[in-house]
């Protein structure tokens, strides 16, 4: 089996063992989605119209949490360092682990589009696109989160590191994420649609690479 | 086998010539590569045991065993069930390791450690948390590794079983060499050598 | 590092050049024809410019650096870059803010180099904020090393994406040099700034490297 074939089906396993947290995820997005609806008013036509930045920044702050969990069962007994010393190669956890934490965030945002279409009135007869949005915008997340969670699961003070090493950096996820999303929400008269996706699709292309390749002096003393 | 008082340096040492940490100054040559120079050379012939058993609780015994036999190999999968049983973790091979006491535990991480086909193998106090069967069955473990010509590095505290099993000890001091020679002629520290 | 006085030097003549830049471009320079005297602060606001963009490229080969070579002297470098860097992008954001009141009558709008310069002070404040938060001095260089490289990589990402989302709105909306009667002031300002900064940095991984080495013994 290739490193990153079993890299990858550890932490399918691992995920699939945690997936009571899952629900817990879940829970904390859905309220989230819920409490901004509280911040900015019972305005349907406001609500309607900002659905896709309630969606985003729902998940946003829940891919903290997915992140740093992701790296709590490698660090707790060193089980990380003892997949490294085998040897097993760094770059392979990596993308297993991005990877895995990619889907754990797309599963996430497809389940939070139902509260979004029903807490904002906001649907759409384009899931493709939508679901499509999502799973760019997921690995877009995942590819900077799993190297920064790997990072501040071993330093002190790791709740609040985790997302302040993040959130700036992952600006453009954000607000390329949610410019798509709306489009697709509230229609493209423009065609701008293409420049949004091309934009998250770039984003991703140079962290995974980049990411990828430092992985290795994250984890390697 | 590597004694020493508490803060002498057994772990970190055992950890460099694991490459599991990078030594400030200096080298060392561990089954036949440099620990700087071929790092991943070492790796594929050395296994280490550290303070932490290196697994995951919310996987079963079985499962632990698995994902890291995949990264070694057809012949460390084969491995797997014998090893189970070498280590009486048969019965309970399903469990999540979460509920697995201390010496279970400890048992289990011997196991993995020994997945691999290692030339020599560096254990830190594996006799922590074991009781009395464990300590048999990881004296016979040492004694199988011996017999087929592995290197063991044993850092422990208690000297009669390193006096038993082992050929040559090492003493530490605060990081530094205090004495080696021949493991009989070892003495409780803080007599004269 | 040695104990050199260069520094001193350093600092001592930017901040004469930036007294007597500022000083032409506050009192001795034409007033602007249609933004008056405000226009002013481009006096200062340019150079900082210019040189928190140098600060934090300077950061990024101390981050390439100190992942290749492993010398302290380079991390220490990285975080003196950091550091003044952050300080001067924050700096520029005020300025930013103190521009755009007067001409367009709110503290911020969302002009691409400005928001781009705002998330660069959290992305970068960050990385000395993880630098507080690991213990180990070898671990803490290579991880802000890393994080260092992401976020500059990051940075023309960032600015194209802010730019393509306020897009609909405005154009350039930051003080801009127009004629040759203003090039002189602004050119000594930027040089002065330029001296007081390197004079920063090198004090600032002086210091930094002392304290490295203060932990390690």
């Amino acid at each position: 089996m290739s490193h990153l074939a079993a890299a990858l089906r550890k932490d399918l396993l691992l995920q699939w063992r945690a997936r009571a947290q899952v629900v817990a995820v879940f829970a904390f997005g859905a309220a989230a989605l819920l409490l901004f609806s509280f911040a900015v008013g019972p305005e349907t036509t406001v609500l309607r119209e900002q659905a896709a930045g309630f969606l985003w920044l729902g998940l946003l702050l829940s891919s903290t949490l997915t992140l740093a969990e992701s790296f709590h069962a490698e660090t707790e007994h060193r089980a990380l360092e003892g997949l490294l010393l085998l040897p097993a190669s760094a770059r392979a956890l990596y993308y297993a682990k991005a990877l895995a934490n990619a889907l754990a965030l797309f599963a996430l945002g497809a389940g939070l589009v139902p509260v979004m279409v029903i807490l904002y009135d906001a649907a759409t007869p384009r899931i493709p696109a939508l679901l499509g949005i999502i799973l760019l915008g997921s690995a877009g997340l995942s590819a900077p989160g799993t190297l920064y969670a790997a990072m501040t699961s071993q330093a002190r003070a790791r709740q609040t590191l985790l997302p302040l090493l993040l959130f700036p950096l992952v600006v453009p996820v954000l607000l390329a994420a949610v410019k798509a999303t709306s489009l697709v929400i509230h229609g493209d008269p423009m065609g701008q649609l293409r420049a949004w996706t091309l934009l998250l699709v770039c984003f991703n292309v140079i962290h995974w690479s980049l990411c990828g390749l430092l992985f290795d002096r994250v984890v390697e003393d | 086998m590597v004694t020493g008082r508490n803060g002498s340096g057994k772990s970190t040492l055992l950890r460099v010539l694991a490459t599991a940490a990078r030594a400030d100054r200096g080298t060392a040559q561990v089954a036949g590569h440099d620990i700087r120079d071929a790092r991943a050379e070492v790796r594929r012939r050395v296994a280490l045991l550290g303070h932490d058993s290196g697994l995951y609780d919310g996987l079963t015994a079985r499962q632990n065993l698995e994902v890291a036999a995949s990264f070694l190999g057809p012949a460390a999968a084969a491995r797997v069930g014998a090893l189970m049983g070498e280590f009486g973790l048969a019965d309970r091979a399903g469990d999540p390791v979460s509920a697995f006491s201390a010496g279970m535990r400890k048992r289990l991480a011997l196991a993995r450690t020994l997945l691999k086909d290692a030339e020599v193998v560096l254990l830190d106090e594996p006799y922590g948390e074991l009781d009395p069967p464990g300590f048999r069955l990881l004296d016979k473990a040492l004694d199988a590794l011996k017999a087929r010509g592995a290197t063991v590095l044993l850092a422990t505290h208690l000297l009669e079983h390193g006096r038993q099993g082992c050929d040559e000890a090492l003493v530490l001091e605060e990081g530094r060499l205090a004495w080696s020679g021949p493991a009989r002629d070892l003495r409780e520290p803080g007599a004269a050598p | 590092m040695r104990d050199s006085r260069l520094p001193y030097g350093l600092l001592a003549l930017g901040l004469a050049l930036l007294l007597w830049g500022s000083y032409w471009g506050l009192f001795l320079a034409p007033r602007e024809t249609y933004m008056g005297d405000v226009q002013r602060i481009m006096y200062v606001h340019v150079p900082t410019a210019w040189n928190a963009m140098l600060a934090l490229t300077f950061a990024f080969a101390c981050a390439l650096i100190s992942l290749f070579r492993d010398d302290p002297v380079w991390d220490a470098r990285l975080e003196g870059a950091l550091e003044v860097g952050v300080v001067l992008s924050a700096l520029l954001c005020m300025q930013g803010a103190i521009w755009a009141k007067p001409t367009w009558g709110v503290w911020w709008d969302w002009d691409p180099r400005l928001t781009t310069t705002a998330v660069m002070v959290f992305a970068f404040g960050g990385i000395l904020a993880l630098r507080e938060f690991v213990d180990d001095p070898v671990k803490r260089a290579t991880w802000s090393a890393v994080a260092a490289i992401i976020a500059y990589v990051d940075v023309p990402i960032v600015y194209f994406s802010v730019k393509w989302w306020n897009s609909l709105h405005q154009t350039q909306s930051s003080p801009e040099t127009v004629s040759r009667a203003f090039q002189w002031p602004l050119r000594i300002n930027a040089f002065g700034m330029l001296f007081l900064m390197s004079g920063l940095i090198a004090l600032r991984a002086r210091l930094a490297f002392l304290r490295r080495e203060e932990e390690v013994a």
